[in-house]
């Protein structure tokens, strides 16, 4: 009996040893990365330290006086952030239909729209909002469009995702009870995927609130705009101020977020 | 021994789940509950290890009552194994990984974070040898039968070297053959190792083959204790009436 207790616990300890190996493979990994980006040079940061020290104490206290013209601006990142995702929302879904294996038409079909989804998903929204102030002009319309095409390349895999993942016994009964196959989409596989499409939506949309501050930068409107004109002037006691009244509608959306994400379940 | 002194629990929407009740369980006695769903046989069992506090009465063992500080709280946790209905092993985890939770308890914070003493180890081995599962050890849990993943469960449970073992409806999700061959391994491996076992069951025919004392509950309050042999017709009839489902609900 005990030499299969040995033989088991042999075993067990040869698993063991090569869940270590790829542990330790994984950590070399990291510090390898660590070391290449300059993380583990102390001299940088010691040499940082004066700035860090001149910057923090221009940044406090934070100087309100000019709130009343970044209310406007607060209003069209909102807006931007939800007309945004609605784009996305719209966009996606026909595209997750045709890229998910169980609602595709054909493989051609499907391994267009894989293409197309990676396609959106590869251009950074930043770049995408530069090519678009390029094309339509300054103002939240280039966000807008920047933030829904991003986002569509990334919601649009998670919805088709959601979709490969519902239950198949459902959609079978539809079908033998003699649906058409739009009535089988809508009714037995939507149906099913909506607390995780709406899931996802909501998600993006928190998302896009924080992108499309980012995306002022570059002249697509909103409240970054007027914290990329702050930084310019080296404004820091600006700048800290317009982070807060972000870091509190980040917080407001956050927790719209989680009510909505409740109430749908 | 372990005593239940006027213990009752009174759930926080109002439903009373245990009346007032007093029982004293007898070393190395095989006791069986039964009782319809919210009787309050779950209730009983985890007021026994303080998985429910109960509003009031006392719990007490050998070393005096369960409840007096959470130090002697968690020594009684770790003299006593619990099985579970839906056996509540990891998933992910092989039967010998999750036997050893049952060591956990003998074990630091830190200790724990690194693999077992081999002889740990090899105890563990041994107490899946004991349900028949040493050829299993090293497979996840969820790769195993129902039947087999509740033998993982016990084995676990024995790994804590047990004087008391609490099942809360053990055989209530598997098939027949599976049940008995679990109930028969629960019930042989106490025997063996003198530990006093309380189990609730809803089939009368393995509480009447397998248990030393029977109770019977219904409405949270005990209606038989006795004998096997002293449970009869009438008695059945009382304990499997009709619920007021609100009560089973509670109790889940």
């Amino acid at each position: 009996m005990s030499a299969a207790y040995d033989q088991i616990l042999a075993r067990d300890g040869a698993a063991r040893a090569r869940r270590g190996g790829v542990l330790a493979a994984t950590i070399a990994v990291v510090i390898g990365s660590m070391w290449l980006t300059g993380l583990l040079d102390p001299k940088r940061f010691a040499d940082a330290w004066p700035a860090v020290v001149q910057l923090s104490s221009e940044m406090f206290p934070p100087d309100f006086g000019r709130i009343d013209r970044w209310i406007w601006p607060i209003i069209d990142t909102v807006a931007m952030s939800i007309a945004g995702t609605a784009i996305a929302v719209v966009l996606s879904l026909p595209l997750a239909l045709a890229a998910a294996s169980n609602t595709t038409p054909n493989q051609v079909v499907y391994q267009f729209s894989r293409l197309l989804l990676n396609l959106l998903r590869s251009i950074p929204e930043l770049i995408m909002g530069i090519i678009l102030v390029a094309m339509v002009g300054f103002g939240a319309l280039p966000g807008v469009l920047a933030l829904g095409l991003h986002s569509v390349g990334m919601v649009g895999k998670f919805f088709a995702e959601s979709i490969e993942h519902i239950d198949a016994k459902p959609v079978e009964a539809a079908r033998a009870a003699g649906a058409t196959s739009p009535q089988v989409v809508w009714h037995a596989v939507l149906t099913q995927a909506m607390p995780q499409l709406a899931d996802i939506t909501i998600y993006r949309w928190e998302y896009n609130f924080r992108a499309s501050t980012v995306l002022g930068a570059v002249g697509a409107g909103g409240i970054g705009f007027e914290l990329i004109a702050a930084l310019r002037v080296l404004e820091y006691a600006q700048v800290s101020a317009i982070l807060l009244c972000i870091l509190v509608c980040v917080t407001v959306v956050d927790g719209l977020g989680a009510t909505l994400r409740r109430a749908l379940k | 021994m372990l005593n239940l002194d006027h213990v009752a629990v009174t759930y926080s929407n109002g439903v009373t789940a245990l009346a007032p009740t007093s029982l004293a369980f007898v070393p190395g006695q095989f006791t069986v509950l039964i009782g319809a769903s919210g009787a309050g046989k779950s209730t009983l069992l985890r007021c026994l290890n303080g998985l429910v506090r109960p509003t009031d009465g006392d719990v007490s063992d050998s070393a005096g009552s369960i409840f007096a500080s959470a130090r002697a709280l968690r020594q009684h946790r770790c003299r006593t194994g619990m099985i579970f209905q839906q056996h509540h092993l990891i998933g992910r985890l092989t039967a010998l990984q999750n036997v050893l939770m049952g060591r956990l308890s003998a074990h630091g914070f830190f200790r724990s974070l690194f693999p077992l003493p081999r002889a740990e180890r090899e105890f563990g081995l041994t107490t899946l040898d004991r349900v028949g599962l040493l050829e299993r050890a090293l497979d996840r849990a969820d790769q195993l039968s129902g039947g087999q993943q509740q033998r993982v469960g016990i084995a676990r449970a024995m790994a804590q070297r047990p004087g008391i073992v609490l099942a809360d409806e053990p055989v209530a999700s598997l098939d027949p053959a599976s049940a008995e061959r679990v109930l028969s391994d629960l019930h042989r491996i106490c025997r063996e190792d003198s530990i006093t076992a309380i189990v609730s069951l809803h089939q009368v025919d393995f509480a009447r083959r397998f248990a030393d004392r029977i109770i019977g509950l219904a409405k949270g309050r005990v209606v038989f204790d006795g004998r096997p042999g002293q449970f009869g017709g009438a008695v059945f009839d009382e304990i499997y009436q009709s619920e007021p489902p609100d009560l089973a609900e509670a109790a889940e």
